[in-house]
Formats: C-alpha cells, structure tokens, sequence
C-alpha cells in the first residue's frame, strides 16, 4: 500500500514538476504527453487503492484506518512535543497520513477541473489552479520532511525497514512505539511478525 | 488503545477537505495577501521556480526553436503587397515600449512586465491592407496555434509585436523571436513564436476559442469573469 502511493507521488510529482516549472517545460517539453501521463496516473492510483482494498487484508488496513483516527492522550501530549509512548503509529506519523489524504482528495478535485476546464470553459474554475498550486507546496515540503526522517534522520530512519522489510527491530519498536510492543507481547500466542529481537 | 482517544483523525481529514474545497473561494484574496512573501521567495530560488510567476503553457510536443538565418515572418492575406521579413529587418523597424500587465485566463498573472517591439500600424503600414480586411489572424510557428484579433482590436494603444521582454530578446519559451502583445485580453490571445499574420475579412475560430473560450477575451469581462 505504501509503495503504491509513493510511485504514483513521485510520477506525479515529476510529471506535474515539469509542466509547472519553466525550466523543466522547456527541458522536458512534451507538454499535452505530460499532462496525459499526469492525470492517468492519478486515475491509476485511485484504481489501484482500491484494488488493494478488495484484494488486501481488507480487516488490517480497516485496522490501520482505525488507528489513524484515533488520537489518545499520549498522542496528543507527543504533539504537544511531550515525551509519551507511542503505539504502532505515532501521532506524527498518523497526522501525515490524514494531511496525504485529503490533499490526494483536494488535488484530484482541483486537477478534474484544471483538466475538464481546458478541454470545456465551463468547466473551468478559476481558483483551482491557485489551489492546485498550494496543495503542491505543502505537499512538497511534507514530502521533504518525510524522507529525510525515514532515509536520513538517524532516530527515526529505522522504520524504513518496516517499509521494505516488514519488520522492525525490537529495541527500537520499544524506544519509539512502546504501546506498539506491548500490545504484541500481550498477544503472544499469535505472533506478530512485525516486530523482531535483537538475540 | 486507551478510552480518552477521540477520533481527530477524521476530523481532521474532513476539515482538510472541506477547507479545500472552500479555498476556492477564499484562495485569490488571500493569495493576494501572501504574494509579496511567495514572490520574495520566488526571487531567492532565481531561475529555478517560476519567478516573478510565469507559468510556460504549450500546446504541442515542443517548443519551436528559432534559427535567425531561417525565420522569416510572413504577412499576407487581403494586402496590397504581401511581405516575409527578416529578423533584422523586423529589428530595424521604429521600435516601441510599454510596462504593462499579463493575466492567464486560468487566473495567474504577472505584472510590470516590460516589452519592446514593433507597433502593429507599422506592419500594416508595410502591407497595405485592402478595405475588405476586418481582420488579422496570427499563426504561430507552434503548430495548430492561431488566433486573432479584429484590426480595430490589433491598433489598440498597447498592442505590439514583442522582441524583448525585461531587457532582453524574447526566450525559447516566451515565444522566440516575436509574440503578439494585447495586455487588456487574456495572454492566449497573444500568439508566441509568430510566423505568420494573415489579414482576413472576418476573425476565424482560433485554436482555443474552438474549445469554448472567448473570442473577445477582455480581462475580466469575459470566459465568466467578471470584476
């Protein structure tokens, strides 16, 4: 799910990067074959989520959502940059999950009506474009700060390997996701293959 | 999980996207608001983001390239004397400036740009239209781009065949060597990499005007503006 979501991002974003700069406009031409692959991409992933949804563990990422939306007292103390244990989401980490999804709702609303509006003047909204703009500032630098606390960042870079390994280790799961950790043990008899020791 | 959660996770979302969604409305006054800030920030980033807020729009694969020793610009069509000139022969024509505004019809604008060309009376002046043109319809080199204005349009005070913008010879991607200048009407009126001006009894269906917008692209009285 995660890898979906950030193929499609970066195709979106080089695409998007391309007709939005001049530099890159000019470098890169190919303007309405940009536009075509931009907005198609978009349209894939939309498919793709939800082919996920009816193909995937439908009860673990319904579980997911859950925990997203959740935001306990630990939470809320930890963005109020408290130190307070964490579950399996921190509530940093739940927060840019939420900011993700609606600006993927904004951006596909916002970009129906840049695309449609081209091909009809009816359709064509005059704010969408400033809109589309903004949501990709901010999602810029979201994106920025996201990979550099799970590529550089030493604290926090571990978690990459929940990314691509799907696991993490188990002295870090304590430091970081304690409630995480806990509730595993609790369930000892069914293994959680998400957390490993260090042994 | 504990029981003093509270599910500002969807909270949150629905606010994003009903804040979204409201911008539209709120977005142009506020933008207004930021501008010197993002325009400052434009600036810092040099050539790298839009500065001073130019977005690059084509409509093709790429953007024509200009070959001084090749280009010609041909003006035809209901003349007297029809005429393809050079590139220095254009630069050699009394040669006109003016400060003015560029707005986007998809509602970004740049201001204080400055622009120096060739009035259009001059060209005519070459030409010799024929009483029977109304009209001049520009050809861009940019194929299928055209469009046009009607000569009452074409002889407004501030409309002019740009070379220059800013100090220097129109870029690849402004439109080079010449693009047509019409401050008061939306910038897809103004045909860049020129090629060709033809004059015409009446004004044909332009490039985007077939796709519904205005002929008449007035600055805020038109395409559903309003101001």
């Amino acid at each position: 799910m995660h890898w979906v979501h950030a193929a499609a991002f970066l195709v979106l974003l080089a695409t998007g990067l391309s007709l939005y700069l001049p530099s890159l406009a000019e470098a890169v031409g190919r303007r309405p074959l940009l536009k075509t692959i931009h907005v198609y991409t978009a349209i894939a992933w939309a498919i793709a989520l939800l082919l996920v949804f009816l193909v995937g563990d439908r009860r673990a990422l319904l579980r997911t959502a859950r925990e997203i939306d959740r935001f306990d007292a630990d939470d809320r103390a930890w963005l109020r940059r408290r130190q307070a244990p964490q579950g399996r989401l921190n509530a940093g980490q739940k927060l840019n999950a939420v900011i993700t999804a609606a600006f993927a709702v904004l951006f596909a609303f916002t970009g129906f009506f840049l695309w449609y509006g081209e091909r009809d003047t009816r359709f064509r909204l005059p704010q969408a474009l400033l809109v589309h703009d903004w949501l990709m500032y901010v999602s810029l630098l979201l994106f920025l700060g996201h990979l550099f606390l799970a590529v550089l960042y030493p604290r926090t870079r571990h978690a990459l390997s929940g990314m691509t390994r799907g696991w993490v280790d188990e002295q870090w799961a304590i430091e970081h996701h304690r409630k995480w950790v806990e509730a595993v043990r609790q369930d000892a008899g069914h293994a959680d293959p998400g957390v490993r020791g260090t042994g | 999980m504990t029981d003093d959660s509270r599910p500002y996770g969807r909270r949150a979302f629905l606010a994003l996207v009903a804040g979204g969604v409201s911008s539209l409305w709120w977005a142009n006054p506020a933008s207004r608001v930021l501008s010197p800030l993002t325009s400052g920030v434009s600036q810092l980033a040099g050539n790298l983001f839009p500065v001073g807020g130019w977005r690059i729009y084509t409509i093709s694969g790429s953007m024509p390239i200009f070959d001084p020793s090749q280009w010609r610009l041909q003006i035809d069509g209901l003349v007297r004397r029809p005429v393809s000139l050079t590139y220095d022969e254009l630069r050699a024509l009394p040669r006109a400036h003016q400060v003015s505004n560029f707005h986007c019809v998809t509602g970004w604008s740049v201001d204080g740009v400055r622009w120096a060309g060739i009035r259009l009376q001059q060209l005519l002046r070459l030409v010799d239209p024929l009483p029977s043109a109304h009209a001049i319809r520009f050809v861009s080199a940019e194929e299928p781009y055209d469009d046009s204005l009607t000569l009452e349009q074409a002889l407004l005070p501030n409309v002019m065949l740009a070379l220059e913008m800013d100090g220097q010879p129109l870029s690849r991607p402004h439109g080079a060597p010449a693009r047509i200048v019409i401050p008061e009407m939306y910038g897809y009126k103004g045909v860049k990499w020129l090629a060709r001006m033809e004059l015409v009894a009446k004004q044909p269906t332009g490039y985007w005007e077939g796709l519904g917008y205005d002929q008449n692209a007035w600055v805020g009285r038109s395409n559903g503006y309003s101001s």
